[in-house]
């Protein structure tokens, strides 16, 4: 599965099926940090990922 | 995961408030935070007149869009900065979003205005980006406010922003800035009011509640950002947040109710001046902005001529305190 990191924009390939807890653990991403983004609405942390989703992985924190 | 409210399936969990919530229910939390912010700080009023600075982020717009959504008038002010395309795309965000809404929008543009974008100022005056930019866009909402006879400035500071600045000025025990980080700073002469309603908020949360309400907004980062040490007291603080959920809010709201008292709020009012070369309040010759425009320009102070940013409108302003006949 693909899914689309920010900041910079780029694309990485997981193995699926993981749920929305375990890839940001994986990808050593803090969820007080991130929103995970698929089909226009936000995807729960307990939401399993398979082959067919699209998602974005986008931070929140800013400089502001 | 299901919604606390409704039972149906959950989009977001919010372990500070140990709850997970809906679309619905969640939009509703956010409203709900704003509006209980605004009543105990007594910040604004339906029939107040409200400037929001926009910047084309989550924030601004979001706070935007729950300020009007409660029923309050508000106006945006978007300053282009000259950050290359960063600016032109934040722009086109805001854009997007007062043309969908018909909101009414002033923009003012540093480069057509004064002369100068936030980077060729920091190039040329060896300034941290950062620092002009926040010097230019405080100079300008307060002028733009004032002239504009608004009755007070909503930023979009969110929680994390307030802990993250509380988290720097304890480091280096800023004392004067610890008096005066108050969700509502009063008008004085040459200042606006100035007022956060979003400090119930996490920035978790303003995002989430652009997504869910389809609010297109700069996602990127803020190329001059980069280093910025705001950023770095963050992370730090959301590394504690996700070990002990409710941290930050402890952590500000603590401040507020036990600890500011302590910290007196500077009182510069006697030491304030007219700027000579813009007439903004000051406590040198020529304030702050004025010396970051002359360095920016290579102009001197003879070239400087106060800028009409925004005129005052032609209705009865509105009178009372702030706070009273809240709906």
């Amino acid at each position: 599965m693909k899914v689309l990191l920010r900041n910079p924009s780029r694309e990485i390939e997981i193995e699926v099926p993981i749920s929305v807890v375990k890839l940001l653990r994986r990808l050593d991403l803090n969820r007080e940090s991130v929103l995970v983004i698929g089909r226009g609405t936000l995807v729960p942390g307990d939401a399993v990922l398979d082959d067919d989703d699209e998602i974005e992985i986008r931070p929140v924190i800013s400089g502001g | 995961m299901k919604c606390r409210v409704c039972r149906e399936p959950a989009v977001i969990d919010l372990r500070r408030h140990n709850a997970n919530f809906c679309t619905d229910h969640f939009l509703r939390h956010c409203r709900q935070q704003v509006e209980r912010v605004i009543k105990d700080f007594d910040m604004v009023r339906t029939d107040h007149r409200i400037l929001v600075a926009v910047s084309g982020g989550k924030d601004s717009l979001a706070l935007w869009d729950l300020l009007n959504e409660l029923g309050y008038q508000v106006d945006g002010l978007y300053i282009g900065l000259g950050i290359d395309q960063y600016s032109d795309s934040s722009y086109r965000f805001v854009q997007e979003f007062v043309e969908q809404r018909s909101l009414h929008l002033i923009v003012v543009d540093l480069a057509e205005t004064h002369g100068f974008g936030v980077s060729t100022a920091s190039a040329t005056t060896r300034r941290v980006p950062c620092s002009a930019c926040g010097l230019s866009k405080r100079h300008v909402f307060d002028k733009a406010a004032v002239d504009g006879g608004y009755d007070a400035v909503v930023t979009g500071h969110n929680l994390d922003d307030e802990a993250a600045v509380l988290y720097g000025n304890v480091l280096r025990w800023q004392v004067g800035y610890l008096g005066r980080q108050r969700p509502v700073l009063e008008a004085r002469a040459g200042f606006p009011r100035k007022v956060k309603p979003l400090i119930r908020l996490t920035e978790r949360e303003t995002a989430a509640y652009c997504v869910l309400r389809g609010i297109e907004y700069q996602v990127e980062e803020c190329p001059m950002a980069d280093g910025n040490r705001h950023l770095g007291f963050k992370e730090a603080l959301n590394r504690l947040e996700e070990q002990s959920p409710g941290s930050k809010a402890e952590f500000y709201f603590g401040y507020l109710k036990r600890a500011i008292d302590r910290f007196e709020e500077p009182d510069d009012r006697d030491q304030l001046g007219p700027c000579s070369a813009c007439g903004a309040p000051t406590d040198a010759d020529v304030c702050a902005f004025c010396r970051l425009v002359l360095q920016a320009t290579g102009t001197s102070i003879s070239d400087r001529r106060p800028v009409a940013l925004v005129s005052k409108p032609d209705i009865p302003a509105s009178t009372g305190g702030p706070g009273s006949g809240h709906e």
